[in-house]
């Protein structure tokens, strides 16, 4: 044991006196740490995260040193997990809404870290908020499955009732209504983000509903896999899950978080890093697409494409009036686009013409 | 052929010594696994910061008390019912019912001050706990229905439930639609015994508990009852024991503690309702009984022994990048060869030459 310690001490002593002289550069690397709800294996939401991570490592190389930590519950561990990683590091990004609270508390007990919380709201001196305009990319996938359903109706799987889900549920109907004034959409909650069983069970459920075109807000490729043994068509969520899906999948909303991991962590490098609140989305590469799979007609390939190109030179927003909500209330009047508060960050109502209920 | 034959007498000391025996394999069988999948240098600091770390720090010691508070409380509820037999395996859905009773009791009276605020909430949580057990006590008594499946499933409806609950009447006005409560005031938050951690009022209260069932276990009728009721129920029928009362009581006993497990996590750590409330503490509380072989006291030291195991793993996981899995390979190893030892204390493997 003592000859180890003996032997990585001289290492580290030899290791650091070499760095000393070649390297010109006196500061430190900014020690940054991500924290992660899922396995980076789940190839969608903690993968798209992960994926970022290794852009902005590859970009920054020996400017950064990264850590990272998964399937941290939205519980009171993920304060301590926090905590340790503040203790650690020079920035912490905590990239799931229910470590909101945590982050702001351990945020406060550590004025000198800087934290960047995920698709939450609350700001600080030293705690940023960003978030991905999600529906921008739903709205693509909903023409698309507007088009491609033969049996008019959609499956939805969707996670818990929050804003965000919500968004993308009201953004992909109403795309896929106004390329189809027949279609519907059928929503089932499966209250987890990533739980492989339920997600399978919800989209066998789904099909067995008359769904031929199955959409997901959950981060397995679960829901995936079975579109493709029942030969229906699904769409991938936050990456690639065309491997599970070759025939299945139509394209894919895939986040990519890199370019703004690599920024923020260079502006904490830079001494220029201050508490932000960014929403980004196709305009700003923040969300992007699969490529679009060959089986699909190429007219409706092109209208995909045209929306995405709208969408990025911001020439159209998928909540576009005259929209009403379910319950027949006008929401937006004709041309009216709404505000990203109140509307869009606490949306709680289906527009009009969901005839799913709204989970209360 | 390799059979077990019952031994005729228990050896004392191994009955003693085989939780240590256990810890001591566990260990082992960790430091193989490391000597694999690391290299040499890092070994020796993986397993220091696994399983010392959190025992000497002085941020991750209070929150290892943190983590075993709740599960030392749930578990001594277990370990009465489990004596006599009567298997509570939906703590987690009581202690998500008790948590539920108490904070919407904080939240009713938002920004009150009062120091009877939180003996308010607690009875709310025990009741509320109680009120989810005796579901599965009435099934039981009147129609025979097996506890066990009554519990699991009800711990589904709880989580259920509190979705619910969270999507409406208790959700934060001013939170965006997200379905979690408000951020409880201070009157309606534990007190901190240890400043600047987190570690709260719970850990004594667990302590106190873990003496108070020990003493009740050994001295009062109750506690004879159900520990006959366990090892030989047409016994206890003969001693005039009355099964139901047993049924009764285990499971509100077990109900009402994890019910009050509840309360101290969502006014402690958490500070508020969230949907992330059930963590598995009602599950884990099961090998934590066991581990301690239903001994109260014991139930103390492997409360913080599963506790090790979580907080630890976290460490190494951010230190290492090691998967977060080696928490409950850990876990799972320790409940092993606790009974295997168990079972080579009360058998011993004899060699059978088949005769035919």
């Amino acid at each position: 044991m003592s000859k180890v310690r003996f032997s990585s001490i001289l290492k580290l002593t030899v290791l650091s006196t070499v760095l000393a002289f070649t390297s010109n550069v006196s500061a430190d690397p900014v020690k940054a740490a991500f924290v992660y709800i899922g396995p980076t294996g789940d190839h969608g939401w903690t993968y798209a995260h992960d994926e970022g991570v290794k852009y902005a490592k590859e970009k920054l190389g020996d400017d950064v040193i990264m850590t990272t930590i998964e399937n941290v519950a939205e519980n009171s561990d993920s304060e301590r997990v926090i905590t340790s990683l503040a203790r650690k590091n020079d920035i912490v990004f905590t990239t799931s809404f229910g470590y909101m609270n945590p982050t702001v508390k351990v945020a406060k007990r550590y004025p000198d870290v800087k934290f960047e919380h995920a698709t939450g709201y609350m700001l600080e001196d030293n705690v940023s908020v960003y978030s991905a305009r999600f529906y921008e990319g739903r709205h693509v996938i909903g023409k698309i499955a507007g088009r491609m359903t033969e049996s008019n109706v959609v499956g939805y799987i969707a996670s818990f009732p929050i804003p965000e889900v919500i968004r993308g549920i009201n953004s992909a109907f109403l795309a896929a209504k106004s390329v189809n004034p027949d279609v519907q959409i059928k929503v089932v909650w499966v209250y987890s983000w990533y739980d492989p069983g339920k997600e399978a069970d919800a989209a066998n459920a789904l099909i067995a509903q008359g769904a031929d075109v199955l959409m997901q807000h959950t981060d397995s490729t679960a829901a995936m896999t079975v579109a493709e043994e029942n030969g229906v068509y699904a769409f991938g969520q936050a990456s690639n899950m065309r491997e599970w899906g070759p025939n299945a999948q139509l394209t894919g909303i895939i986040n990519d978080w890199g370019p703004y991991y690599a920024d923020r962590i260079a502006a904490v490098r830079d001494g220029t890093w201050s508490s932000s609140d960014t929403f980004a989305g196709v305009q700003q590469g923040m969300v992007k697409f699969a490529p679009m799979n060959n089986n699909m007609p190429t007219e409706v390939k092109n209208e995909a494409m045209q929306a995405i190109i709208d969408l990025s030179m911001g020439k159209i927003h998928p909540f576009t009036g005259p929209i009403n909500k379910q319950d027949g209330s006008p929401w937006l009047a004709e041309g009216e686009t709404p505000p990203n508060f109140p509307d869009l960050l606490t949306m709680d109502f289906y527009v009009e013409g969901i005839d799913s209920q709204y989970p209360n | 052929m390799i059979k077990l034959i019952p031994r005729v007498e228990n050896s004392k000391v191994m009955i003693l010594l085989s939780p240590l025996l256990a810890m001591t394999l566990t260990a082992l069988t960790a430091l193989i696994i490391f000597i694999f999948i690391l290299d040499d240098i890092k070994v020796s600091s993986v397993f220091f910061t696994l399983f010392v770390l959190p025992l000497t720090d002085s941020y991750l010691f209070p929150e290892l008390l943190v983590k075993a508070a709740p599960l030392m409380i749930i578990g001594l509820g277990l370990s009465i019912g489990f004596r006599a037999g009567i298997w509570n395996i939906g703590a987690e859905g009581q202690y998500v019912i008790g948590g539920i009773a108490g904070g919407a009791v904080g939240l009713y009276f938002y920004n009150v001050e009062g120091f009877w605020l939180l003996p308010l909430m607690a009875i709310a949580s025990i009741l509320g706990g109680m009120f989810y057990a005796s579901i599965a006590a009435f099934l039981r008594i009147r129609y025979q229905v097996n506890e066990i499946l009554v519990t699991l499933m009800l711990t589904y409806v709880a989580v259920l439930f509190l979705s619910a609950m969270l999507q409406g009447p208790l959700r934060n006005p001013a939170g965006f639609n997200f379905p979690e409560s408000r951020i409880f005031h201070d009157s309606a938050m534990l007190p901190i015994i240890w400043e600047g951690t987190r570690l709260h009022i719970g850990f004594i209260v667990a302590i106190i508990l873990s003496f108070v069932a020990w003493f009740g276990i050994k001295k009062h009728m109750f506690g004879m009852q159900i520990k006959i009721t366990g090892s030989a129920p047409r016994a206890a029928k003969f001693a005039g024991f009355n099964d139901n009362k047993t049924v009764l009581y285990s499971l509100l006993i077990s109900g009402g503690l994890a019910g009050l497990a509840g309360f101290f996590e969502a006014s402690g750590p958490a500070g508020q309702l969230t949907p992330g409330l059930p963590q598995f503490y009602g599950f884990t509380a099961i090998i934590v009984a066991f581990l301690a072989r239903l001994h109260p006291i014991g139930i103390l030291f492997s409360a913080l022994l599963i506790a090790l195991s979580y907080v630890g793993g976290e460490e190494v996981q951010i230190e290492y990048n090691l998967p977060s899995s080696i928490t409950q390979i850990f876990q799972g190893m320790l409940l092993f060869y606790f009974l295997a030892c168990d079972i080579l204390i009360k058998y011993k493997v004899v060699l059978n030459k088949t005769k035919n």
